[in-house]
């Protein structure tokens, strides 16, 4: 316990160190070369934010077509390229640049390393991911292979063969999508290498890998299953390619062959890849929540194994998306035993989190209201998924809007709450202002309405046998009154966003200093300053414990005796 | 015997009360049923908890079990959530000293991985026995086979044994006690993949090409039942819509006998088949018993049997018909039919033999 030489207070100037920037083309210049591990952290979560802008408002136009019955807003094709385009960003630029932009800032300075194991190929990976989101875009102007007549991809965001095919999908709006996926998917590979080579060789002294805050381990995890996950996309994508244009077969029905084959690749990349959204936001919930109820986490070697057991287990319940393509009864009854199987580490997770509140004293600052409803949200959205996961039931609720419900009450309930309770969390440390609290507790109530709203009530039509990815529907179906509720929920949700987003761009210029350790917080990057000098820690942190600043704030009584 | 009772009245049982509550709710929809003129019931909402056949039945129950199942978790987690929160408030905003520091407990732990292991078992068994038993069910050869084939965007039914083809409005015979009636439908695709969904009488089962998938039914209530394409096939994918039509067995012999049939020769409309059959038509349809032949359209022999035009679309009336065979990318914006730039001449009479076609 006494070697712990903590770099805080004297050891480095806590005054934030002063920009000194000449033209706004020095800027450019420094944003554009950076190889700093906290910019590109930035440049990804502002990235994801843009998208998440866009793909939320191609989810309004949505919200607005399916408000009533044979609705005539936007015409049929609009309407397939607006989903397949909000499916696809949502996941691709949005959802994994959040989670890369997170573990780009943080990692690092969790583990109290100075930057990742490889800033060059750290930027690399940005620029990938940056240039596949650009071409999956550009296919609006070049879509049909005409300049200004452009169309984007309308075939779902998990594209089934053979209507990529060219004989059903003409023009090049899915050769954008099938290349822009390949592109940032090699970003996203370089990013987990880096995260695993970070994690396991940069870790500062003393530091053991049961010493690393939660938050690294999930990454850890994550990163892996980036790895065994991506490459089968990668690899469906580029057999797409070759039979778009080299006279490949793969899952070309009409040469004999096997749509079956797309598949199992894009989910045996598809349900890991919920997994690796998700643990992220557990990720932040693991550090939010002890936090704000002022209690160490509760059974850290079970969170651990619980994140680990969830990521391998997550690799063997892909077919659980193809209960309805004609399977045998024994391969459908494995995927139904798999996966419930996940829901025992999951429900672990839960009650260790219940646990971990369980006699603190919870402060509700906005993080943790974000992260309270996280749990009840994600603790529906579990239950669901065991319904999904009951495999004659799925035959009935497979494709309809129950599913939808379902997969955004965990990308939205779970992943986006959790992420803006990581913004407002990480807010003071990476700007060095405070956000302001009251549009902050605006934001979260709006969202929540709006969240309750819309994904609530969508279960409903999914029910009554309403099928996703329709742009009209008959009346009097027993539809009608639902999806207009979602619908004006939607627009709520949206509010919400808007007002996060102001809160981001106000507090900027007008939020209070924030100072290192705004939350009274305990892991490394709260002994730094906010924000962090390019060098992070101007001497090499040393840790005797998982909470390196609770045993400097109470030397009378460490964590470092219990461990 | 006191405290059995309190035993079996436990969250459970409440919970399982609400479900059922809210079940009732929505299969009361579900059987919002209205004469239509032809007495036929329509079950306009397709509901997955209004079945009509046995299998749809057993999901059902399946189903029930596992709300009653999931709802107590909710209930049990939700309260211990909601109790934690309020409990455990930080009630004065100037206390700075820290709670107790507590790291975990191996027992508490164990408990709570070994109950959902437990519960994750029990799910698994009844669900798999549930599983084996609809879908491993062995068809009886007097079974009715129909092979149903997506296409873009319609609906193509073989009745193999009975040796005649329709489209769109699948009828089936009524399964009674007395005369149990199964049908076997086999599920493939045309061109891209489409999803064969009609909730009160199965789940959803894909129509892949090259890859012949099973389903099967027994219906036990008369009545037109609704569902579409559950897996986006392309542009028109909202407006591939589906009825199944279950009549009584005297029904459905009168209407098999008719389907047998070949294509009327009505002389009074030869012009309108003149027109038909020299223009495109005959290349995508067939009228059986004349030399339209087309195999890429629906079979037309019996048109005029259909309710409804271009998989549900519109009512089938001369009316829509002229305006659809004029303008299809009108009534069905990306419909594969192509406009045939017919005069309106030409278009009347071809309605009208059309319209013959009984």
């Amino acid at each position: 316990m006494a070697d712990s030489t903590l770099p805080i207070g004297s050891a480095i100037d806590l005054t934030p160190p002063g920009e000194v920037y000449g033209t706004w083309l020095d800027v450019v210049q420094d944003w554009v070369t950076t190889v700093d591990h906290k910019k590109l952290g930035i440049m990804y979560m502002v990235y994801a934010l843009i998208f998440l802008l866009v793909a939320g408002v191609e989810a309004l136009l949505i919200r607005i077509q399916l408000a009533v019955p044979h609705n005539d807003f936007l015409s049929p094709e609009v309407f397939n390229r607006l989903f397949t385009m909000h499916g696809t960003t949502m996941v691709f630029l949005m959802g994994m640049p959040l989670i890369i932009g997170f573990a780009n800032y943080l990692v690092p300075l969790m583990v109290g390393a100075r930057d990742m194991s490889f800033p060059r190929l750290n930027a690399f990976s940005f620029w990938m991911t940056a240039l596949g989101g650009l071409m999956l875009y550009y296919s609006f102007i070049g879509g049909v292979g005409l300049q200004g007549a452009g169309s984007a991809p309308d075939v779902t965001w998990w594209a089934y063969a053979p209507l990529t095919e060219r004989a059903f999908s003409r023009g090049h709006s899915t050769d954008y999508w099938a290349l822009s996926l390949i592109v940032s998917g090699f970003g996203t590979i370089g990013a987990a290498v880096n995260i695993i080579a970070t994690t396991l060789c940069m870790r500062c002294k003393g530091m053991t890998l049961f010493r690393m805050p939660l938050l690294v381990w999930l990454y850890l995890v994550v990163s892996g299953m980036i790895l065994v996950t991506i490459s089968p996309l990668t690899a469906a994508q580029i057999m797409l390619v070759i039979d778009r244009y080299l006279g490949g077969h793969f899952f070309d029905s009409q040469a004999g062959g096997a749509p079956i084959v797309w598949m199992h690749f894009f989910w045996v990349f598809g349900h890991p890849e919920v997994y690796v959204l998700v643990l992220p936001a557990f990720a932040i919930a693991n550090e939010v929540i002890p936090v704000f109820s002022r209690k160490a986490i509760f059974g850290y070697p079970a969170m651990v194994a619980a994140s680990a057991g969830i990521g391998l287990i997550s690799l063997s319940v892909w077919a659980h998306h193809m209960f309805t393509v004609g399977m045998t009864s024994a391969q459908n009854a494995f995927f139904v035993l798999s996966t419930s199987l996940v829901g025992v580490p999951t429900g672990i997770k839960i009650f260790n989190w219940i646990a971990t509140m369980w006699g603190g004293k919870i402060r509700f600052a906005t993080p943790m209201l974000f992260c309270v409803a996280f749990l009840g949200q994600f603790l529906f959205a579990g239950l669901t998924g065991i319904m999904l996961s009951v495999a004659p039931w799925d035959w009935q609720l497979h494709n309809s809007y129950f599913v939808v419900a379902h997969f955004h009450y965990v990308l939205v309930g779970a992943i986006v709450f959790c992420f803006l309770a990581g913004f407002y969390f990480w807010y003071p440390k990476i700007t060095g202002k405070m956000y302001n609290e009251r549009l902050g507790k605006w934001s979260f109530w709006l969202f929540f309405i709006g969240f309750h709203m819309t994904f609530d009530f969508m279960h409903i039509p999914g029910l009554l046998g309403m099928p996703r990815s329709i742009y009209t529907y008959e009346p009097g179906r027993g539809w009608d009154g639902w999806n207009m509720i979602v619908s004006i929920g939607a627009m709520i949700q949206g509010i919400g966003t808007l007002v996060f987003a102001y809160n981001l761009v106000y507090s900027y210029f007008k939020g209070p200093d924030a100072g290192p350790d705004p939350w009274d917080a305990w892991t490394l990057e709260w002994t730094t300053t906010s924000p962090p000098p390019e060098y992070n820690f101007a001497t090499a942190p040393v840790v005797s414990s998982r909470r390196p600043l609770w045993d400097l704030k109470h030397p009378e009584d460490p964590d470092s005796r219990y461990e | 015997m006191s405290r059995r009772w309190r035993q079996r009245k436990g969250p459970r049982r409440i919970a399982g009360a609400a479900a059922y509550a809210f079940l009732l709710l929505l299969s009361c929809v579900g059987h919002a049923a209205w004469a239509v003129p032809t007495d036929t019931i329509v079950y306009q909402t397709p509901s997955i908890f209004g079945p009509h056949s046995g299998p749809a039945h057993m999901i059902y129950n399946l189903s029930l079990f596992v709300i009653q199942i999931t709802g107590t978790i909710f209930i049990v987690v939700g309260s211990l959530l909601v109790y934690v929160l309020v409990r455990f408030r930080q009630r004065d905003p100037n206390d700075d000293s820290e709670p107790p520091q507590i790291y975990g407990s191996t027992q508490i732990e164990l408990a709570w991985t070994v109950i959902p292991v437990l519960i994750v078992v029990v799910l698994f068994l009844t669900t798999a026995r549930f599983l084996f038993a609809i879908q491993d069910q062995k068809m009886p050869p007097a079974a009715l086979d129909v092979n149903g084939v997506g296409h873009q965007f319609w609906w193509e039914f073989q009745y193999p044994k009975l040796g005649f083809t329709t489209a769109n409005e699948l009828h089936v015979a009524l399964s009674t006690e007395h005369a149990p009636m199964i049908t076997s439908l086999g599920l493939l695709s045309a061109d891209v993949d489409h999803s064969f969904w009609v909730p009160q009488l199965f789940g959803k089962i894909d129509m892949i090409p090259n890859q012949v998938n099973h389903m099967w039914f027994n219906p036990d209530k008369a009545g037109m039942y609704v569902g579409q394409c559950a897996q986006f096939c392309g542009v028109e994918h909202a407006k591939m819509l589906l009825r199944v039509y279950v009549q009584t067995p005297e029904d459905f012999a009168a209407w098999v006998k008719n389907q047998q049939q070949p294509g009327v020769q009505d002389p009074a409309v030869a012009e309108g088949r003149q027109v038909f059959e020299s223009q495109a038509c005959s290349s995508c349809h067939v009228v059986r018993g004349t030399s339209a032949h087309g195999k890429f359209g629906p079979d037309l022999t019996h048109f005029m049997s259909r309710d409804t035009l271009a998989s549900g679309v519109a009512d089938n009336t001369p009316a829509n018909l002229k305006l659809w065979i004029k303008d299809p990318d009108y009534v069905k914006p990306g419909s594969l039919m192509p406009a045939m730039q017919l005069s309106d001449d030409q278009i009347d009479k071809v309605v009208a033999y059309l319209t013959t076609l009984k």
